[in-house]
């Protein structure tokens, strides 16, 4: 199953998710994609003109640029999510994953789409990290037995 | 050709980066391969990755995490050589993530043993009847 996480350019999270057997929908494959397309136009990430309109699904055109062109990397990784891991609160919601309002409305649709979804929060001790993969692996051997019924 | 680059982060006491490297090369597969501080880049077509990295995950289970990444090693896009400021993006997530794979790479293990971690007991929030019971003691004492 394809699994959505958040933060979507988590390394535990992405790692977690392909060791107990899917695959994760990171941020990282939409990046990559549009840097090894060839004849990039607008280097680094290669959001042309177009990425802003394809967020118009999701936020009205006088919401700024930013977040349309952010929702035009996210699209792909909403539309095909089967499962979602999401972590609350992340300390590091900033740089490329730093736009406050793109990730509140990434965590409404995720939210909303009625899909099977996890939540939780960063360990910060021992313990916590047993329940917090204790927890994700839990969820994802459920999906998995749903899978093959 | 499919090409994904991927990040492999090593937070383990019996592997090292360059054993990493050495054994990818001893592999003599078509992969272009960067060492770096916390680990290694993997760059190359997609099922060779996945199989080489399969294989090098065996090597520390618990202490080898790995990620795809969008950029492949040296983008002069991105590459702090080249750019010559700051972390690149995506470097603070990683930084953050690092210092908490020790708990994650324990977890993991008691995981394996078939460890069933106690369910923790959630706080309750603090009852408003009793929030205004404070008010006033405070108050009379005053």
């Amino acid at each position: 199953m394809k699994i959505f996480i958040y933060p979507t350019n988590s390394l535990i999270l992405s790692d977690l998710v392909e060791r107990f057997g899917h695959e994760p929908l990171a941020i990282m494959s939409e990046i990559g994609k549009r840097v090894r397309s060839q004849g990039l136009d607008s280097p680094p990430l290669n959001i042309t003109p177009e990425e802003p309109k394809l967020g118009l699904k999701y936020a009205a055109v006088e919401v700024p640029s930013g977040v349309r062109g952010r929702m035009a990397l996210f699209d792909p990784l909403i539309s095909k999510a089967d499962a979602a891991i999401i972590v609350r609160d992340p300390v590091t919601s900033f740089g490329c994953m730093g736009c406050a309002r793109t990730n509140e409305l990434v965590n409404f649709l995720i939210r909303s789409k009625k899909i099977p979804l996890l939540e939780l929060e960063y360990p910060s001790s021992e313990e916590d990290a047993k329940e917090f993969v204790f927890k994700i692996s839990e969820f994802l051997k459920s999906l998995k037995k749903e899978e093959e019924k | 050709m499919d090409t994904i680059t991927k990040m492999v982060v090593i937070n383990s006491q019996k592997v090292l980066p360059s054993d990493v490297v050495i054994k990818l090369y001893e592999s003599n597969a078509d992969v272009m391969i960067k060492e770096t501080c916390f680990g290694i880049i993997v760059s190359g077509e997609r099922s060779v990755v996945e199989q080489l990295l399969g294989s090098i995950r065996k090597m520390d289970p618990y202490g080898i995490f790995i990620k795809e990444r969008g950029l492949a090693p040296g983008e002069p896009y991105r590459c702090r050589a080249t750019r010559r400021v700051g972390a690149r993006p995506g470097f603070h997530t990683l930084e953050t993530e690092d210092k908490i794979l020790p708990y994650i790479a324990s977890a993991l293990k008691a995981l394996d043993k078939g460890e069933v971690p106690e369910q923790k007991q959630k706080k309750k929030k603090l009852d408003i009847e009793k929030l205004k019971q404070i008010i006033n003691e405070a108050e009379e004492s005053q």
